[in-house]
């Protein structure tokens, strides 16, 4: 038997091969050199002198429970345990065997030697079975480390997507805020000048109001400076009068001179009321509900729309039309707010019955549904139920179809670029739906651009009357 | 000397026959007076060369001052009368409108009476 030896050049080449892989080979490679050159001297003299062959089994088998020894106790060696209990049982039986072989006379171990080859079998049967076993076992202990190790890969991967990630986040999180705070500026700004653009409009319809006013206060004005002279003038005739002693003279012309403060009286006030209604006018909103006389406040504003287009345009004339309800009286209403809103849509319909006058259109054709026409505004007032109705119609080329969606839309203009706002119309919207409860509607009859032909637009506020 | 005032405004009326009290009293002008430009061709066509002068405001609603002014210079060309348009103060706009028309004579707003009644007595 040879097998020890075997045994043991197998286990020390194995041995070195493990310490290879581990790294720690150096330390021990020397000595594991020695007991190759031992097994292989052992191996050799047991050829070459037979009568040796089992001191050479032994020396062998101590050298192999020597490595054992040395494998079972040393740390690096740890998981080469499966193997030691592999190969011990067959050493510890080639032990005893060849002990026997030496010891005990010849005829003894040929009663016993059955034996020990039956132990000797099942020993090798048991090492290759453990060598089987730890073999697949190494195998599967190898698939689960490289599966660690791609796992302790891909979580460093994700480890250094998760850091990548959270610095993008972090990035357009401050970019957000950044774009956040940019649009509440954006919108602040939207705000104030969203405040100054109402103020403009009310400014604008003031400039458009200026002439009408000028004009309207001019009248009562040379009204009171005229009859003031008059009176003058009277008082020179009534002192001679009085000299000559005709009384009679002096009655009609005392009665005269009434008359005339009377007048001079009723034109201040006038000029005083035109004045009241300007300052109402640019005053900033925020008004409150007071009794108004709506056909008042409707007829001022109509007379001074007119005058303030005719300044503009010497060469504009409209007939206007009223058509007063008395029987409404006076309504809660916010004065120069709704006053806005009839001088927006009064001013609206001159401007349209003036552009229908023109003798050419836009385009520089020759406007043939000018001639014959009498540009017309008509206002007019109704109560209706619980409702008060305020109308204003013009009979100009009236709102094509195309854009009467957009006729409530802020900064919606069909004037040329610089003339109108675009915020009338919807803050009349506003203030009519929102400030009063109130509708606004609009009725319309659309040019064909012919003469003689009807057309127009009509818009109706729709108040509700408060008990 | 008949003389047509056409204004809107109604107390137009009043100072013109208290300011022309002595005139009227001793009926050397007469006074007609019109509202509106329409009332003033109606008068005009009723009353046939009776008009001297015709004084009007040109800022009226309806038919404005100058529409009225063409149409008398259109309508009654012997003997022409006189038309004196009244033109509020520094309106160049409405004063060349009114000369091309064929205006005879101005006044601007407020009228000076004094100066009216200067241009009354060189007519008469």
């Amino acid at each position: 038997m040879v097998l020890e030896f075997i045994l043991a050049i197998i286990i020390i080449r194995y041995l070195r091969s493990y310490l290879q892989k581990d790294g720690s080979l150096p330390k021990w490679d020397r000595k594991l050199i020695i007991a190759l050159g031992i097994a292989i001297g052992l191996l050799v003299m047991s050829i070459l002198i037979p009568r040796s062959k089992h001191i050479a089994i032994l020396l062998a088998d101590a050298l192999l429970l020597y490595i054992m020894y040395v494998a079972y106790t040393t740390k690096e060696f740890q998981p080469l345990k499966p193997t030691i209990y592999a190969v011990l049982p067959y050493t510890i039986v080639s032990v005893v065997d060849a002990l026997f072989v030496t010891i005990s006379t010849k005829d003894f171990y040929g009663e016993w030697r059955g034996y020990f080859e039956t132990a000797k079998v099942f020993t090798v049967i048991w090492m290759l079975a453990m060598w089987f076993i730890t073999k697949r076992q190494r195998k599967a202990i190898e698939t689960e480390r490289i599966k660690a190790l791609e796992k302790e890969k891909q979580y460093v991967i994700t480890e250094a997507l998760k850091s990548e990630l959270e610095i993008q986040v972090a990035e357009r999180t401050s970019a957000l805020t950044l774009q956040k705070e940019e649009l509440q500026h954006a919108l602040d700004e939207l705000k104030s000048t969203q405040a100054q653009l109402i103020q403009s409009e009310k400014m604008a319809s003031l400039g458009e109001l200026t002439a009408g006013i000028a004009h309207e206060i001019q009248n009562p004005l040379n009204f009171v400076n005229n009859f003031s002279e008059v009176n003058t003038e009277l008082m020179g005739e009534m002192k001679a009068a009085i000299e000559k002693g005709d009384m009679d003279e002096v009655n009609a012309i005392a009665n005269d001179i009434i008359a005339n403060e009377q007048k001079i009286n009723h034109h201040g006030k006038r000029a005083d009321a035109i004045v009241k209604g300007m300052l109402q006018h640019s005053r900033s909103s925020g008004g409150q509900k007071e009794p108004t006389d709506i056909n008042a406040l409707a007829d001022e504003y109509l007379r001074l729309a007119y005058h303030g287009l005719r300044a503009k345009d010497k060469s504009f004339n409209a007939t206007m039309k009223t058509d007063f309800d008395e029987s409404i009286g006076s309504i809660q209403v916010i004065p120069q707010d709704m006053g806005r809103v009839i001088l927006n849509l009064i001013t609206n319909a001159f401007y349209v019955v003036a552009e229908k006058k023109k003798p050419l259109t836009p385009d520089g054709k020759i406007n043939l549904a000018s001639k014959d026409y009498v540009p017309t505004v008509t206002v007019s007032t109704k109560k209706t139920g619980n409702k008060i109705l305020i109308s204003v119609k013009d009979n100009g080329n009236g709102i094509p179809a195309q854009v009467m969606d957009k006729i409530f839309q802020p900064f919606f203009t069909t004037k040329p670029t610089g003339q109108g706002t675009g915020l009338g119309l919807s803050m009349s919207y506003d203030i009519v739906t929102k400030g009063h409860g109130g509708e606004l509607k609009v009725q319309t009859k659309e040019s064909k651009g012919l003469p003689g032909e009807e057309s127009g637009s009509e818009f109706t506020i729709q108040l509700p009357i408060q008990p | 000397m008949k003389v047509l005032v056409v204004d809107d405004e109604k107390d137009i009326q009043t100072l013109f026959e208290q300011r022309f009290r002595k005139e009227i009293r001793d009926h050397s002008i007469e006074f007609a007076f019109a509202f509106s430009g329409e009332d003033a061709l109606a008068y005009l066509n009723g009353h046939e060369h009776e008009a001297v002068l015709i004084l009007s405001d040109i800022n009226m609603p309806g038919m404005s001052g100058l529409e009225l002014l063409g149409h008398i210079k259109q309508m009654y060309l012997k003997p022409p009368p006189v038309v004196m348009m009244i033109t509020a103060y520094g309106d160049a706009e409405n004063f060349n409108m009114a000369k091309q028309l064929g205006a005879d004579d101005f006044l601007t707003k407020p009228v000076d009476f004094n100066l009216l009644k200067e241009k009354l007595k060189i007519l008469g």
